[in-house]
This record gives C-alpha cells, sequence and structure tokens, in this order.
C-alpha cells in the first residue's frame, strides 16, 4: 500500500467530479468529527459528553458514506497527507474552549444545513445522503444555537468567552462560500441565508456578527485545495498513525 | 420516567409507606420484610431501612462514578482508532456509557441524595469507582480487552441486579445490561479479528488479555470471607450471589471464549475440576486489589484529575446555562413583565 496521497481527484477527470464533491464534504465530516471525538470524557457536564458524542458520531457517519463514494473510506482517512485534505479550515480548528467550540459547530452546522437542504431537492448524487443528514444536521444547529444563547446570555464572563471565539473563528467563515468542484449547488448562494441566521442568532444572545475580514490570501483559508493551519498536520498524525503502523492489516 | 412509573407500583402494591399515615416504624419493616421476601419492588416512596437507603446510595453511585471514570481509558483511544468503523463503535460505546452514568444518577437521586452532591464525593475521594479503571489502555487490543472481559465481567455482575429489591435500580440495571451486552460481543470480535490478523496484531491481542486478566477478576470484589457489606446485601436482596459464586461463573464462561479467540488466559493454575463442574484457577493477588482501592494503581490520580478538571473548566459553562435559565424562566418573565 502506498502512502502517496490516492490522488483527490481534479475537477476536469472524466466522470470524477462528484468524487471531488465527496472528498471536500467527506473531509469536513470527518475532521470536524474527530475534534469533536477529542472532547469525551473532558465535558463541562455528563449532558454534553452525550451530545457532543453523539455529534460526533452524526458526523462520522456521514463522512463515511461521503469518503465510500470517492473511494475506500479507510484509505482516504488514513494514507492521504495532510496536503490531499480538502476540508475547510473552519473544522480543523482546535476545541479550544468550549464557546469555541459552540462557535464552531454554529457556523459549520448552519452552513451544512443550508447547504443539505438545498443538495436534497436536486438531483445530484448527494440527494439521497443529504435528506437523511438534514434532519442530523438541524439536531446539530439547534444545539449549538442553545448553547449560543445560554453562553451569549449568561454571564458576563460566559459573554467574553463568546465574543472572543466569534472574533477567531471569523476569518474562517468565508471559505465555506467557495465554488465546490463537482457540487451542483454553489456555496455562494448560501450566504446571504447564513449570515442571515448566524447574525439573529448572535443578536438574540446578545453578540453582534463580528466586522473583520472573512475573504483574501490570509484570511479565508484554502482547505479546499489542501492548504491547512499548523495544527491540522499534528492532527492527523494522531489520527493515522496506528493503522500506518501495520500496513495492509485489517480491523 | 423512572419516579413516575414507581409511584404507580407503590400504590398498586398498597404497601404501608408514609402516605398510609398511621403505624410505627416496626410495622413499616414488617411492610418492607414482607416485600422484600416476595420478591417484589421497593420503590422511591416506600419506607425503607435508613441503612438500606444509605447502602443503596453507595452502591448504585459507585456504579455511576464507575461509568463516568470508564469512559476515560477507552475514550484515549477514540482519536486513534484504526478503522472509521472502529471509531464509530468506540464513539458509540463512550456515548453508552456517558448515559449510562445519568441513568444510574438518576436511579440514586429517587433515594434522595443529589447528583451535584455524588460527583463531590467521586472528586473528592470519598466515594469510589470499579478499581478495574485504574489501569491504563496502552494498545488498541485493550479496547477489546476491556470490551470482552471488563463488560463481561460487568454484565455477570449487573444481570442478577435486574432483579434487585429496588425498583429503580434494577429497571436502570436492565437498559444497562442491554447495551452492555452489546458492547461485550464486539470487544469480543474486535480481538478475534486481531488474534485473526497479522502476527503483530495477534500478540498485541495476547498482551492486552494478558494484562487484563487478573483486574477483570478482581471486579468481583473480595473474597467472600473478607466481604463487610455481603451479608446484608443479600438479605435485602440487593445482591443475590456472592462475589466469589459470580467470579467462578464469569471464569466458566471465559475459558471456552479464550479458546475460539485463539487467545491464552495467564493463569498456569487454569484446569477444568470435573468433580465440581467448574474451572479452577489460580490465587489473585489481594494486595494488588487493595493497593489499587488505596489510590496506589497505575491511573488512580490521573483519573480523577482528569475528571476534576474536566468539572472545573466547565463551571463557568454551568454557571452560564444557570444564570440564562434564571433571566428566562416564565416566572421571571412574568414578574419583569
Amino acid at each position: 500500500m502506498t502512502h502517496e496521497a490516492p490522488a483527490p481527484t481534479a475537477a476536469h477527470t472524466t466522470g470524477a467530479t462528484h468524487t471531488a464533491a465527496a472528498l471536500a464534504l467527506g473531509d469536513d465530516a470527518l475532521v470536524l468529527s474527530h475534534r469533536l471525538g477529542e472532547w469525551m470524557g473532558h465535558a463541562p457536564v455528563l449532558e454534553e459528553e452525550v451530545a457532543l458524542g453523539n455529534i460526533a458520531l452524526d458526523l462520522l457517519g456521514q463522512a463515511r458514506i461521503l469518503l465510500s463514494m470517492a473511494g475506500d473510506e479507510d484509505e482516504l482517512a488514513y494514507l492521504r497527507e495532510e496536503r490531499a485534505f480538502r476540508n475547510v479550515q473552519l473544522v480543523e480548528q482546535p476545541n479550544g474552549d468550549f464557546a469555541h467550540t459552540i462557535v464552531r459547530q454554529l457556523y459549520f452546522s448552519t452552513y451544512q444545513h443550508l447547504l443539505y437542504d438545498r443538495l436534497a431537492t436536486g438531483r445530484s448524487p448527494f440527494a439521497g445522503l443529504a435528506a437523511k443528514a438534514v434532519k442530523e444536521v438541524a439536531y446539530h444547529r439547534d444545539h449549538a444555537e442553545q448553547w449560543a444563547l445560554r453562553l451569549g446570555d449568561g454571564t458576563e464572563a460566559s459573554h467574553e468567552r463568546m465574543r472572543r471565539a466569534c472574533t477567531a473563528l471569523w476569518r474562517f467563515t468565508g471559505e465555506l462560500f467557495r465554488p465546490v468542484d463537482g457540487l451542483h449547488v454553489d456555496p455562494a448562494g448560501l450566504e446571504a441565508a447564513w449570515l442571515e441566521s448566524v447574525g439573529g442568532i448572535l443578536g438574540r444572545a446578545g453578540l453582534t456578527l463580528p466586522e473583520g475580514p472573512r475573504t483574501g490570501a490570509w484570511t479565508a483559508g484554502a482547505g479546499r485545495e489542501g492548504l491547512h493551519t499548523e495544527s491540522f498536520g499534528r492532527m492527523l498524525a494522531e489520527m493515522q498513525h496506528l493503522h500506518r503502523s501495520h500496513p495492509g492489516a485489517t480491523w | 420516567m423512572a419516579t413516575a412509573a414507581a409511584h404507580q407500583t407503590a400504590r398498586t402494591h398498597g404497601h404501608a409507606g408514609q402516605q398510609g399515615g398511621a403505624g410505627s416504624d416496626e410495622a413499616y419493616q414488617r411492610v418492607f420484610d414482607a416485600t422484600v421476601a416476595a420478591d417484589e419492588r421497593i420503590e422511591p416512596r416506600d419506607w425503607m431501612p435508613d441503612a438500606y437507603r444509605a447502602t443503596l446510595v453507595r452502591q448504585i453511585a459507585q456504579h455511576a462514578h464507575s461509568e463516568i471514570i470508564g469512559m476515560q481509558p477507552e475514550a484515549n483511544w477514540i482519536t486513534r482508532a484504526p478503522s472509521l468503523r472502529r471509531k464509530a463503535i468506540l464513539m458509540a460505546k463512550v456515548q453508552d456509557e456517558a448515559g449510562h452514568g445519568l441513568y444510574l444518577y438518576s436511579a440514586a437521586e429517587t433515594l434522595g441524595a443529589s447528583r451535584d452532591d455524588l460527583l463531590d464525593k467521586l472528586h473528592t475521594g470519598r466515594q469510589k469507582y470499579s478499581s478495574i479503571f485504574n489501569y491504563p489502555t496502552l494498545t488498541w487490543a485493550d479496547v477489546g480487552a476491556i470490551g470482552w472481559l471488563v463488560d463481561g465481567a460487568a454484565i455477570t455482575n449487573q444481570v442478577p441486579l435486574c432483579r434487585c429489591s429496588y425498583g429503580p435500580y434494577a429497571r436502570a440495571m436492565v437498559r444497562v445490561c442491554k447495551e452492555e451486552s452489546f458492547h461485550q460481543r464486539q470487544g469480543y470480535e474486535l480481538l478475534l479479528a486481531l488474534s485473526r490478523g497479522t502476527p503483530e496484531q495477534h500478540a498485541m491481542a495476547q498482551d492486552a488479555v494478558d494484562r487484563w486478566w487478573w483486574p477483570s477478576l478482581m471486579m468481583f470484589g473480595p473474597p467472600d470471607d473478607e466481604s463487610a457489606h455481603s451479608a446484608q446485601s443479600m438479605a435485602w436482596k440487593i445482591k443475590r450471589h456472592s462475589n466469589d459464586e459470580l467470579r467462578r461463573r464469569f471464569v466458566d464462561i471465559c475459558v471456552p471464549q479464550a479458546e475460539s479467540l485463539g487467545l491464552t488466559l495467564p493463569d498456569p493454575d487454569l484446569r477444568w475440576n470435573e468433580e465440581q463442574g467448574h474451572y479452577d484457577f489460580g490465587p489473585i493477588d489481594w494486595t494488588e486489589f487493595k493497593e489499587v482501592l488505596k489510590g496506589n494503581g497505575p491511573c488512580n490520580e490521573q483519573r480523577i484529575t482528569q475528571r476534576t478538571q474536566a468539572h472545573d473548566e466547565g463551571a463557568w459553562v454551568r454557571e452560564a446555562a444557570a444564570a440564562y435559565a434564571a433571566k428566562h424562566s416564565p416566572r421571571t418573565e412574568v414578574e419583569q413583565a
């Protein structure tokens, strides 16, 4: 088995456009699921051990279906190098404190909900998956919203942590609306609804949408092209080391 | 939910309980004894001896704590699980354990305890959790060994608890046991895949079984002649079988399973006893058991530190949720209007 990247197919490869999109969406779900898995045994209340674990499992389920559309799920998850991963940079951001995790969930699940909702009604190869997953994602979005309200409109300290998290992750949100090769939906068309939804929730939580830039060479990120942030390589090292230590083994 | 069902049962049984008004403790005691003797359930609003209540709070709380601390050795491998299928199974399992902890804290709360207080007792070492979780998970195969042996021992202990005299605990155990037996099969299947895999995988599986076998046998508690609470718990039908009896039953189940796994158990004295119809096994290192119980096992310090750290670092989140609830409760809104 080679440790070369099992070629995330370029969009122009014949018949492989949906593969590129499956990798992009599958990597988003895989990486965020992994980050949420890191919370297990560390959550602030027992109910959140259950909730975060539940969301992580839903996302892992989505990732497995999407990666299987693009090839062998385990080869794709465990044998690609960092530069071959196609997830947006938002989902690879370290968990930080609970507010960071919640804001990452709010930003991402709102996007994913809008996207899957749109994909579910189309006739793309993703319609079936999206129709099932949109229900899970609606729950994830609700969970993030409920916590955003509690933390934003809770104590002064929790409000301040939320404000910082919203700002820190803001620069990674522009990338969500860039085109994805092989996807029949242009994410750019989701941006207005996303801003309205996230802005509305933050408003009810006593917070405002951050003002910093979300696009541009040093802000938006280029995870879809395989350019990631520094912590991502370390995350993959942990995720892949056992699988890579036993080439060819089955588990 | 357990509480609602419990009240109903109590009424149907027509127990004397506090709601009866008249009657002395002796009369209540007679009803309690008769209920236990008839193999019926004691429910939260029924009268019960103080010592029965205290024993149950202690046992159920420690059971709940074990589920919560028991998440750690397995969660240790979530981020390194070697296939996405195994990762999904492990995540689901750890999530189930948190759920079991929640059921059990609820069961303890029907006895008048509070979850916050019980957690505080765990964090300050005033209540214990199962000694098994003070052993480290050093390889992926440990996840399988925990499923097969540790969950297997837990089930052997817990199945009789489904008939425990205290209703809420018995009902919690029915739900817990269903999920635990599922985990146990998955652990066995994980080990089987390793045992039949590459030589390195097989060796990994054998090494894990070698390390987890004796600690699993210790999960049944001290030998019968040294078990302080056993006699009373059996009289109250909280416990149905002695520690040694359950331990022997477990060994009898494991030996053929180890054979079909193609793995050996690390006990040179293990052999079939034709006369008794059971396996004989070697002596358990009770000194090690006592040391682990005293807090001197390999991971005692680490487990409690991680638990208290999660709790302390989560304080601001719980405070925020409480502040939000206070601001937005219907009552506050009426007052503000």
